[in-house]
């Protein structure tokens, strides 16, 4: 494969993606308008140490700005009949794919970096770690946006059905990924439950990055997100193949 | 060597077998078209040979190269309209062709100034700067044109482009297929209208129930088909089919306020008629012969469409 030409269809699913998914001012301000929610909803009245638990609020931030809108995409073009004249282009189903998820990394990390830059004005968070915080952004952003993707994969063509996937998914995710109690402080059940969710990992690098009392090695998280990252990307694209092997 | 050549391409989908062993060449500077009746299998393979869906079984090339081993090489050698595949509603008229022909590689000024070219030509100057979910579907169908048009391709698939436009968008858009064929671009065309396809393609294949059936010029595909020479005539008054029968009409149809009549001699049924007009005193509003269409052709070799 000629990997300019891929690389190029790469960029350019990416860019239809931000413009026509992404840059529309309701997504923009839901993305800011959210965080400002959760934070109400999760943080505020429960008398908890906010410095302790900011990378967890982080780690969810990601998680839910990368993934929210991607599982739309597909859905939405196969019912706006643009999904036919997407793969007619210059385009494979891997450089769709990871258009698809390479938009969805860049919305949450700019939605996660005002959020963060915003904690670190307003509550003076430490930064024990800027390059592990770098790369936690960008590891995190990437694995949620390609499960995003993957929840995009089923044939459906009705955006609020994948929706309902989408929540039914993602919100069990979060109560089961030591976002709301700190992993040093689970049962043994407990840590079990929280081990099978990639937020978990997410969660831990913030933890090492901004306080650097993680309780996992980084190399151990990043390991983990990065099959993660292989196993959605791999479902996404056995799911699609199959899709088409039954007709558009 | 074909520019489009498909060797035994098959397609199910579940136990429905959608196309069955299509082979097709296509020489460079052809316009080929694609005819059948609803489901035949056009789709279905247009979406093969442009790499949109796998086949099961068989293989196809664009400039030589497979479609499906080196889908981006072989993308990039070719324009296409979708049967289905609308332009993005959400962009511009020109963004949708600017962004479009960043896939072909072609650097600002080229995409601009192509850009202004086609817009100019399809009528578009003016609505450039327009979201395209304001456009009627004629107009969205001229964009989806600029849109395969823009890299100047050597090759162009067009599926079923004219469906459902008006005059002069239909118009447009034969003239468009006959200028990209003029600079060099081997067309490719699946249509309903089989006398647009008599009138644009150089060759036509008729595939029905997922199988070839037919291949050749459109003029030799009418001739395979002569026993359909008919005599079209209307009568001042109502006549009764019973006063056709004769040993050289075949068969007698009633076409609006005409009668179509078949016959393998033209020249002795009109001496025919004639002398059944005279002597039923029925007066000759009009008469004429014609020779077979392609539409004849078209509906014997399907079977009518069944």
């Amino acid at each position: 494969m000629d990997i300019r030409l891929f690389t190029r269809s790469v960029v350019l699913v990416t860019e239809k993606n931000m413009r026509i998914y992404y840059y529309k001012g309701a997504v923009v301000i839901f993305g800011l308008l959210f965080p400002f929610i959760m934070f109400l909803t999760f943080f505020i009245g429960r008398n908890i140490n906010l410095l302790l638990f900011f990378p967890a609020f982080l780690g969810m931030m990601l998680f839910f700005s990368s993934s929210s809108t991607g599982p739309l995409i597909t859905p939405w073009e196969k019912r706006e009949k643009t999904y036919e004249r997407l793969l007619s282009l210059p385009v494979t189903l891997e450089s769709i794919i990871i258009g698809d998820i390479l938009a969805g990394s860049l919305f949450g990390i700019v939605i996660t970096t005002i959020v963060w830059g915003a904690g670190s004005v307003l509550l003076g968070l430490p930064l024990e770690n800027p390059g592990l915080l770098a790369v936690t952004m960008l590891l995190g952003a990437f694995t949620f946006a390609a499960l995003g993707t993957l929840l995009s994969s089923p044939a459906m063509n009705n955006p609020s059905n994948v929706m309902m996937l989408s929540n039914l998914i993602r919100l069990p995710l979060i109560f089961v990924s030591g976002v709301f109690i700190p992993l040093n402080q689970l049962e043994s059940w407990e840590w079990v439950l929280t081990s099978l969710s990639p937020l978990t990992y997410l969660v831990d690098l913030f933890n090492g990055a901004i306080n650097g009392n993680a309780v996992y090695s980084p190399a151990l998280d990043v390991s983990i997100l990065v099959l993660v990252i292989l196993v959605f990307i791999g479902g996404a694209k056995l799911i699609q193949q199959w899709n088409l092997s039954k007709g558009l | 060597m074909a520019v489009i050549d498909a060797e035994n391409l098959s397609k199910s989908f579940g136990s429905f077998k959608a196309v069955d062993n299509v082979s097709i060449a296509v020489k460079k500077g052809e316009i080929f078209g694609f005819l059948g009746p609803n489901g035949a299998g056009k789709t279905t393979t247009i979406r093969m040979l442009t790499g949109v869906l796998t086949p099961d079984s068989g293989s196809a090339r664009i400039c030589g190269i497979d479609i499906h081993a080196n889908p981006l090489e072989a993308k990039i050698r070719m324009g296409i309209i979708p049967e289905n595949g609308t332009v993005y509603s959400d962009l511009t008229a020109e963004q949708n062709i600017l962004w479009t022909a960043k896939f072909y590689g072609m650097d600002r000024s080229a995409r601009k100034r192509r850009a202004d070219e086609i817009l100019s030509y399809l009528g578009l100057s003016e609505r450039r700067n327009d979201i395209v979910r304001n456009f009627s579907k004629g107009m969205r169908q001229r964009i989806s044109i600029a849109c395969a048009i823009v890299p100047s391709p050597p090759v162009l698939f067009l599926d079923e482009p004219t469906a459902g436009l008006d005059v002069y968008s239909r118009r447009l858009v034969i003239d468009t297929v006959r200028r990209m064929n003029d600079e060099g671009s081997t067309v490719f065309l699946t249509t309903h209208n089989i006398e647009e396809a008599n009138e644009l393609c150089t060759v036509i294949s008729v595939i029905n129930k997922g199988t070839i059936i037919a291949t050749d010029s459109p003029e030799k595909l009418k001739k395979t088909f002569d026993t359909a020479n008919y005599v079209e005539i209307a009568f001042e008054q109502q006549v009764k089919r019973e006063l056709f029968a004769h040993p050289g009409i075949t068969r007698a149809v009633p076409h609006g306020d005409k009668w179509r009549l078949y016959t393998e001699d033209p020249d002795q049924a009109v001496k025919y008629l004639a002398a059944l007009a005279d002597r039923e005193h029925l007066k000759i509003l009009s008469v004429a012969t014609s020779s077979p269409t392609l539409e004849e052709a078209f509906v014997q070799l399907t079977g009518g469409g069944a």
